[in-house]
């Protein structure tokens, strides 16, 4: 489970998307919850990767359908590199 | 359940488009008159969304050279190059595009699609890294998807962008970087060479797809590569025979010292059927032509020109500042309009390609026109002509 400081990190960077103001969990998904399309999802990958300085490779994207997903696959990337 | 019930969404919004009169979906050319004009559905139209760049789909050596090969070797090679179906003129065919790129070795692939397929999937090993542009074709991206590498994505024509993500990739790692010339929606080129420069700074391979740049950028016509003087950071070329060349098929080149051992590593070469004997005469020819087009490639451009001048100057709302290809793309505000706009359009016997979603980048709707060196200048009015009474026609409101 990824550390409270990613997924707010994240939060964060999902907040301006976040257009039904739904509430942010863990388990919130991207697709169904959000209703992110894939447009606003590349522009969100690419924040992300600024923010924590990584690359999420394209063939990880299917696999992240939510938050917490994407929180602890940051940390791998992180603590790999 | 039932396996095509996930596409249920994509049914209903294609059901959902407003056309009445015709549908840019199931358009059939009945009689096709010339590079520049057919009949469809009865009507005499003006064809402008063809890809027909260099107007070669009617250049009577290639014409001659086909029916001949016909006569000679038959209607198809049924087989792979790598069994039965290499000839002596696909082998020719090679040479010719080596020698049009000015480098060492050339494969011909049955398609430009399954060039980018082979190609990329045949580079990207396990352990290496694909760079790709965001807007890339979708052969690039399915050639990604065929691949064991890790694809990193970068934000479209975005030299800055391309650059953070190289730095974080891990130095000694193989890496390809994968760029278009012109892309081929909105009919924009490539900062290619900051793309190429970066990519090299970084250590990595380049391919550059010149799908839609082939023929009329560049001195030789090779490129946008060529254009900005800098063949020498490409390491693969991949072209299509199904634009400038005016037929069907794929090739890449490469100077390469160990190129060819990808004829028996690159599954898309292997697991298909080599292109017929005729369609290789013919682009053999066509190739010719074009190293020989000076006159159609000035026309092109002036075509190109015009077009984007006088719907500029009509006040529609155009993809790029100026023509930096023949593709003229013009963005429509939504799909309601983008649909009952194409329909009118071709009422009025103006064929171009509607693109939307998911061809299309940031879900724009696209009326995408695409120019011929064969198009008179009377043409290049008319369509404006024509664009402009549609605008009236559908009430599109056109800027001042
Ligand atoms: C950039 C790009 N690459 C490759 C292709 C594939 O070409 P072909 O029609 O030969 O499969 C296209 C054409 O659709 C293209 O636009």
């Amino acid at each position: 489970m990824a550390k409270a400081e990613t997924i707010e990190k994240i939060y964060e960077l999902i907040e301006p998307l976040n257009k039904k103001g739904i509430d942010l969990a863990p388990d919130v998904t991207f697709a169904s919850d959000l209703e992110l399309d894939s447009l606003t999802v590349m522009d969100l990958v690419a924040e992300i990767e600024d923010e924590f300085d990584i690359v999420l490779p394209l063939n990880l994207l299917p696999e992240l359908e939510t938050i917490a997903h994407v929180a602890d696959a940051v940390e791998k990337i992180v603590d790999k590199g | 359940m039932d396996l095509l019930d996930k596409f249920d969404a994509v049914a209903e919004l294609r059901a959902s488009l407003p056309f009445e009169k015709a549908d840019p979906f199931t358009v059939v050319m009945d009689e096709i008159i010339s590079e520049t004009e057919a009949v469809i559905g009865g009507r005499r139209t003006i064809l402008a969304g063809t890809n027909n760049y260099m107007g070669m789909t009617f250049n009577e050596e290639a014409i001659t050279a086909a029916k001949q090969a016909l006569d000679d070797f038959g209607t198809g090679t049924t087989g792979s190059r790598s069994l039965n179906g290499t000839y002596a003129s696909h082998k020719k065919l090679e040479q010719t595009i080596a020698d049009f790129y000015g480098m060492e070795h050339c494969m011909v692939f049955s398609t430009g699609y399954q060039a980018n397929l082979g190609m990329i999937s045949a580079l990207g090993g396990k352990d290496d890294y694909v760079i790709i542009d965001a807007d890339s074709h979708a052969s690039i991206y399915d050639g990604c998807s065929m691949s064991n590498a890790t694809i990193v994505r970068f934000k479209h024509n975005d030299v800055e962008n391309m650059e953070r993500r190289l730095k974080r990739l891990p130095e000694d790692a193989c890496k390809l970087v994968v760029i278009e010339g012109i892309y081929s929606m909105l009919g924009d080129a490539a900062p290619v060479k900051e793309l190429l420069e970066v990519a090299k700074k970084y250590g990595c391979m380049t391919l550059v797809d010149e799908a839609h740049s082939m023929g009329f950028c560049g001195e030789h016509g090779r490129g946008v590569a060529e254009a900005e003087g800098v063949e020498h950071l490409v390491d693969f070329y991949v072209g299509t025979f199904s634009k400038s060349v005016g037929t069907v098929g794929g090739f890449a080149v490469s100077n390469h010292p160990k190129f060819d051992v990808l004829r028996y590593t690159s599954r898309p070469y292997i697991f298909t059927a080599s292109p017929p004997p005729s369609v290789v005469a013919g682009a053999i020819k066509a190739i010719e032509a074009i190293k020989n087009g000076g006159n159609r490639r000035a026309h092109l451009w002036e075509n190109a020109k015009r077009l984007h001048a006088g719907l500029k100057e009509a006040g529609f709302d155009l993809c790029t500042d100026k023509a930096e290809s023949p593709i003229i793309a013009v963005h429509l505000p939504d799909a309601m309009i983008g649909t009952k706009f194409w329909e009118q359009l071709f009422l009025e016997g103006v064929y171009v390609n509607m693109a939307a979603p998911p061809a299309t980048p940031a879900g724009m709707f696209l009326m995408r026109v695409s120019v011929c060196a064969q198009h008179t200048t009377e043409q290049i009015d008319e369509i404006i002509k024509r664009f402009k009474i549609t605008a009236e026609k559908v009430g599109l409101e056109l800027k001042a």
